[in-house]
């Protein structure tokens, strides 16, 4: 009796039809969510603005529809509001694709930029640069934030390992480097910033989109979008490490290779959104593993899911903390912890058997 | 394919696990690795699968050395199953054994109807096809086991290496899983426990102590003193008139 199996490879199809097809399926609906969830950004405010209003000016801006607005509402509108929105947006799918890249690679379900001290050195970072001046005005907060964040995970890394080098291990590892930064910036506040810079500074370090203009913009919105490609083209990478990173390597996954690209990209992306934002909690912990509940554990769906999910996440966050105490922006990260932290009970008491 | 492997070591520390390891495996053949307990056939494996970092001497795929070619060309050419793997992730059956299409695939060539159709024959292969849309974690583990074992089949790969996959399984199951890789037309090269099974092996290399103390045919490398000597065992040859073929009953060695 012949065994169906036998070695070496089958012609295979190749053609841009396999690779379009699911663009259109999912790509169109999920580009109309999130244009409906900007849109909502702008609309909703302390000053609800009309719709009509709201397309009228971003038609004068985009082609010079010149439609008649009111100035003011038109500054609130393109100055203010869209940025924000895009900001958060953008923001929102960094912090989702970095959380998914990080519990693949890392093998633990609890595993984000948060948890494993990249926000916190991220935000030390940013603090040194902008309170004592290091660097001269050469470096800038992003990239303090960056290199901060960069430290932050090299540290947590080296110290998991020689722990002996488990994910508990790692997770370990990650609460004490985020003690450790969440530390040394409050420390540098404490002896270094006056009052006002000290407040400026904790508002900023919750999670604050106030300040946002359109060179913010142009920074969060490339970055995030590289992001996105960069998982879409790792997607089978990351499906292989399922089993573990020499599971991995014997698919044929040059796992270094893909651990360095990967967890950089996710420390930049993570050291962006700090520099723009301040350290915002939760979503990269919380949104994948929804997304796993709804697309399923494939990385293919769950990378796209996940950035779409974290961009509306944060956008209904950003609304809700202009809206929810009138007269009063309350900081976004404590909105995106309220909502966090019980997802986050739900994940360790989902995940109790497998720690 | 041909293996050739050229005085492999690997050393966890001070300690070397295996040590001046030199095999030729013919293409085709059917190998067993034999030993006790920490005698290295684990780490003789994965040495010879290219997993191991820091290792000493040199592996040979036909004529390429291993450390040259790509990892994905090793992988379309060696397919590894380990003795025990464990996710967290909610995979279902069919999930896993798609995971062996990953290095025939790139953004040029993306899955396909002829990967669907590779996967359904390993899991065929392995009576698995009823049970596709399972969940992972819901099966048992001689489940698992064959379904890892399909997802290697589905790497179509020239040479198996498989790390004592009987040892999960059924005595239905063991001998089914036996019967298939003697009528696979790729090479095997196998960790075992069970001597009786590796009566059937083409060949078989004893480890001990990190070490390939002997290579040869079944009947070659099996003497009375050897058992005696690495195993700690006396056996009795026995003849099943089934079949005439001998078996071993085995008898501890107290010392």
């Amino acid at each position: 009796m012949n065994t169906p199996v036998t070695s070496g490879a089958l012609p295979r199809a190749t053609g841009l039809g396999v690779l379009l097809r699911p663009v259109a399926l999912w790509g169109v609906p999920g580009a109309i969510v999130l244009l409906a969830a900007i849109l909502a950004g702008v609309v909703i405010g302390e000053t609800p603005l009309p719709f009509s209003m709201v397309v009228a000016v971003i038609a004068n801006n985009l082609w010079g529809a010149g439609y008649e607005v009111d100035l003011i509402d038109a500054g609130i509108i393109w100055s203010y509001r869209l940025p924000r929105t895009l900001v958060a947006a953008a923001c929102g799918a960094g912090l989702a694709l970095s959380g998914v890249v990080l519990q693949a690679l890392v093998r633990n379900a609890l595993a984000d930029p948060y948890l494993l001290g990249v926000s916190a050195g991220a935000s030390t970072g940013a603090v040194v640069v902008t309170i004592l001046g290091v660097g001269g005005g050469m470096i800038g907060i992003s990239g303090g934030a960056f290199i901060g964040a960069a430290l932050a995970f090299v540290l947590v890394a080296a110290l998991a390992r020689a722990a002996g080098g488990g994910s508990a291990q790692l997770v370990l590892a990650g609460v004490a480097g985020s003690q450790l930064f969440n530390a040394m910036t409050s420390f540098l506040i404490a002896k270094s910033a006056n009052a006002e810079q000290a407040r400026g500074i904790m508002f900023w370090l919750l999670g604050n989109l106030s300040g946002v203009r359109w060179p913010d913009v142009w920074l969060a919105v490339p970055i995030a979008g590289v992001g996105l490609f960069a998982c879409l083209a790792f997607v089978r990478s990351m499906d292989a490490f399922s089993f573990g990173a020499s599971a991995a390597a014997s698919l044929g996954v040059s796992v270094r290779r893909v651990q360095v690209v990967l967890i950089g990209m996710a420390t930049m992306i993570t050291a962006t959104m700090v520099s723009l934002v301040g350290s915002i909690g939760f979503v990269g912990l919380v949104i994948p593993h929804a997304m796993r509940f709804v697309v399923g554990p494939r990385h293919a769906r769950l990378i796209p899911a996940s950035a779409l999910a974290g961009a509306v996440f944060l956008i209904a966050a950003d609304i809700v903390s202009r809206i929810l105490i009138h007269g009063q922006v309350i900081p976004i990260g404590v909105v995106t912890a309220l909502v966090g932290a019980p997802g986050f009970a739900l994940i360790l008491i989902y995940n109790r058997r497998r720690l | 394919m041909r293996l050739s492997a050229n005085r492999l070591g690997w050393a966890a520390g001070q300690r070397q696990i295996v040590s001046d390891v030199s095999l030729q495996i013919e293409s085709g053949e059917t190998f067993g690795l034999i030993g006790p307990n920490g005698s290295g056939k684990s780490t003789l494996l994965r040495l010879m699968a290219g997993l191991m970092p820091r290792a000493q001497g040199a592996v040979m795929l036909d004529d390429d050395p291993i450390t040259k070619l790509p990892r994905p060309e090793i992988a379309r050419r060696i397919a590894f199953v380990e003795q025990q793997v464990e996710t967290s992730d909610a995979l279902s059956v069919r999930d896993v054994v798609e995971l062996g299409r990953t290095p025939w695939l790139s953004a040029l060539a993306p899955f396909g109807s002829q990967d669907v159709e590779i996967v359904r024959d390993a899991l065929s292969v392995v009576g698995m096809a009823e049970k596709v849309e399972q969940g992972w974690s819901t099966l048992s583990g001689g489940e698992r086991q064959r379904v890892q074992i399909a997802r290697a089949l589905a790497q179509r790969p020239r040479l198996l290496l498989l790390d004592e996959p009987t040892t999960h399984l059924d005595i239905h199951h063991q001998l089914a899983l036996l019967r298939l890789i003697s009528r696979l037309s790729v090479t095997v090269i196998f960790a075992l426990h069970d001597l009786n099974q590796a009566m059937n092996c083409d060949r078989l290399g004893v480890m001990e102590g990190g070490r390939l103390v002997a290579c040869g045919t079944p009947p070659e490398v099996l003497t009375p003193e050897r058992l005696a000597s690495i195993f700690q065992v006396r056996a009795t040859p026995l003849r099943d008139p089934a079949d005439n073929s001998t078996l071993f009953r085995f008898h501890c060695l107290e010392e």
